[in-house]
């Protein structure tokens, strides 16, 4: 596999404080990988630096097999985008003005948009499906309507390689699935893309691999049924969780620990322990606070509980997923190659 | 999903109809200045009728043959006195108001206004050197009261953008306070210096005041420059400027070298306002005001903005000083006075009209 993208042992400090130690990844064309980890973990740090945005103060990040120094900015930004999480948009602007603000890096500073650049754009937004906001200031829309006119604007740059910070935040299950749909779908058609996930969920059913990240450090890196092992989220998280498999395709679904109502309507009192008693030998009473992970996280007791969870994963996860959809199409080649990257 | 359920139905628009939408602003626009510049010429204390204004105005350009039916005075007046205050009245409108666009712009803030990075106090501080320092008188005739305006003024925003910088990258919240750190800082000074010359206190304060009241075609010439390259500058910029309005790793990551766009806009605006401020002293409202009424009539796009913020920044200043002529009095009353006495209540009657976001 071509790496478009790949960071080697790239570490970054704010001033004193490190933010990333020694990560590596790399990122081809046609995969999809996720970064989680918990707030503060350098997620977004690792995304700027991959931008371009941030230098890195040891290591090397590389684009399309050159370093990236070397490559200018706007030659950078006509193969790579970037959708940031809560980017400035000047409200009066119409959505076709920011759209068309995409081809920016074709223009240079005088230039006046031609007539391909104005199909450019017209097809980033068709792709994005908001053609139909084009006349609609940006102040006006919907906080999802807003995510596809970013996800237009950076069509319309035609990218390669596309970076999203948190693309689903702040929408409605509806949003976030159409919105990381139309992701994956440009992944099908080749694009490389590095996302970072607040939702592990979202992650496990598009990504083709996972990165995990703890306090600037990659701790694990793989298939998301490799990654997403209770041992490295508790680890990370700080927080047992519950991690059963979706219903539908045999990828990870992470869950909350349990549920504070027994199931009859009753509110666990004070001091009770947060999971259902009895059914689940899971249970055992001492889960948020023990930092011994092992009571929870042995394989056989995980899927000792799979089947009675099931109805709950249905309805916190999404309908279907979306590399078991891959895989069927053939794209195994692609996943497999995407996975042996730099999996630790 | 919604996208898909919703009837298609807004189209990119048709390249003809956004070019005759262009083409009749700017048309209303052009409109309004000659209209101001007519006002300007007629209005004064010797008052001219129209006919008459354009009758010595062409044959003194030798674009027309006629015996003159005017005094000779009028004459002179006209094209002596009034006319370069016209001029001057344009040119400073002008600036004021793209200084304005550009800071609001690229501070992302609407209540920035062209003083914004020091420039006014940078300004006033040199005048008020050059007036208060025992200079020789044949200096003085020779404006170096302007020409020391001009260059504290862009010492002051040197300084300003210099202190604002954090390794390699010129924040927009710290270039603003910057600017209102040295700004009051050279306000103290020129406080400090109009307290220990008492004697200068009423030519120093008469100068801040600013107008329009002796204006010759030298420094009309004198400002011209500085005001039109700065105009054509920015006005170029403008499709990079609307970049800028997103924040700057966005525009960063559109392949926009962001920190030398930033500068050349502010050095671009600064110019303009310096060379202003040097000749017509502080006159407020223009430029905060001006580009949001462009904003209301015509929509925030700079490469429109910034032209249109010109020719209508031009307009209003000629008719403001027109307007400051006409009240009756013993002498002209400053023109800042009629800017904001006759622009908030149009401002504000817009932004009532106007029921959404503007900027």
């Amino acid at each position: 596999m071509e790496s478009l993208l790949s960071l080697e042992r790239v570490s970054f400090r704010y001033g004193e404080l490190p933010v990333l130690k020694d990560v590596s990844l790399e990122v081809g064309s046609g995969s999809f990988l996720g970064l989680v980890g918990p707030n503060g973990s350098g997620k977004t740090t690792l995304l700027r630096v991959a931008a371009g945005l941030l230098k890195p103060d040891a290591g090397r990040v590389q684009l399309f097999g050159q370093p990236m120094a070397k490559v200018g900015r706007a030659q950078m930004a006509r193969r790579l985008a970037l959708l940031p999480q809560n980017g400035n948009l000047p409200p009066a602007f119409t959505v076709w003005e920011v759209v068309l603000m995409g081809r920016t890096p074709f223009l240079g500073y005088f230039g006046r948009e031609n007539a391909s650049d104005l199909v450019a754009a017209e097809r980033a937004m068709e792709q994005a499906r908001c053609r139909h906001l084009a006349d609609r200031r940006v102040g006006e829309l919907s906080g999802g309507e807003r995510q596809r006119v970013l996800v237009a604007r950076a069509l319309a740059q035609q990218p390669e390689v596309l970076l999203l910070d948190e693309p689903t935040s702040h929408m409605d299950v509806e949003h976030q699935v159409a919105t990381i749909d139309l992701i994956a779908e440009l992944v099908d058609q080749g694009l490389a893309v590095l996302a970072v996930f607040h939702d592990l969920n979202l992650a496990a059913c598009y990504c083709h691999r996972v990165a995990l990240l703890s306090q600037g450090r990659l701790v694990a890196i793989g298939q998301p049924a490799e990654v997403f092992t209770a041992e490295n989220l508790s680890r990370v998280f700080k927080v047992e969780m519950c991690i059963t498999t979706h219903p539908r395709d045999s990828v990870p679904a992470v869950l909350p620990p349990g549920s504070r109502w027994r199931g009859d309507g009753e509110t666990r009192g004070r001091g009770e322990p947060p999971l259902p008693l009895g059914e689940h030998e899971y249970a055992s009473g001492q889960l948020h606070r023990s930092e011994d992970a092992s009571s929870g996280s042995e394989p056989d007791r995980r899927r000792s509980r799979e089947g009675g969870e099931g109805k709950i994963c249905s309805a916190a996860a999404p309908p279907h997923c979306r590399r078991a959809g891959v895989k069927a199409e053939g794209g195994i080649a692609r996943h497999g190659s995407a996975g042996d990257g730099s999996g630790r | 999903m919604r996208g898909v359920m919703e009837v298609v139905v807004a189209r990119p628009r048709p390249a003809g109809r956004s070019a005759r939408l262009r083409l009749g602003r700017y048309t209303v626009a052009v409109a309004a200045l000659l209209l101001a510049c007519m006002v300007g010429v007629m209005v004064g204390k010797a008052p001219v009728d129209p006919g008459t204004a354009v009758a010595i105005l062409l044959s003194r350009l030798h674009l027309l043959q006629v015996v003159p039916w005017w005094p000779a005075s009028l004459e002179t007046i006209l094209w002596e006195i009034r006319l370069p205050r016209v001029a001057m009245g344009a040119l400073v409108g002008a600036a004021l108001s793209v200084a304005g666009a550009t800071y609001q712009g690229l501070f992302r803030n609407p209540l920035a206004d062209p003083y914004l990075v020091g420039v006014a106090a940078g300004a006033g501080l040199g005048a008020t050197l050059a007036m208060a320092a025992p200079l020789p008188a044949s200096l003085y005739s020779l404006g170096i009261i302007q020409f020391a305006a001009f260059g504290s003024a862009l010492l002051a925003m040197a300084l300003v953008y210099s202190l604002a910088r954090v390794g390699g990258s010129t924040p927009i919240t710290t270039l603003v306070l910057a600017g209102v750190a040295v700004g009051a800082l050279a306000n103290a000074m020129t406080s400090f210096l109009m307290y220990a010359h008492g004697d200068k206190l009423a030519v120093i304060y008469s100068w801040m005041l600013g107008g329009f009241n002796v204006t010759t075609w030298r420094q009309a010439a004198l400002v011209a420059p500085s005001v039109l390259i700065a105009v054509l500058v920015i006005s170029l910029l403008g499709r990079v400027a609307n970049v800028m309005q997103l924040d700057d790793d966005q525009a960063r990551s559109l392949g926009v070298n962001v920190e030398l766009v930033k500068l050349v806009l502010v050095v671009a605006a600064t110019l303009a306002t310096a060379a202003s401020v040097s000749a017509a002293g502080l006159i407020g409202f223009v430029g905060l005001v001006v580009p949001h009424v462009v904003r209301i009539l015509w929509g925030p796009d700079h490469r429109s903005l910034i032209p249109l913020s010109a020719l209508v920044g031009a307009a209003f200043l000629v008719s403001a000083d027109a307007g400051a002529r006409l009240v009756p009095g013993p002498q002209d009353i400053p023109v800042g006075v009629v800017t904001a006495f006759c622009g908030a209540p149009f401002f504000l009657y817009l932004l009532r009209q106007q029921k959404r976001s503007v900027f």
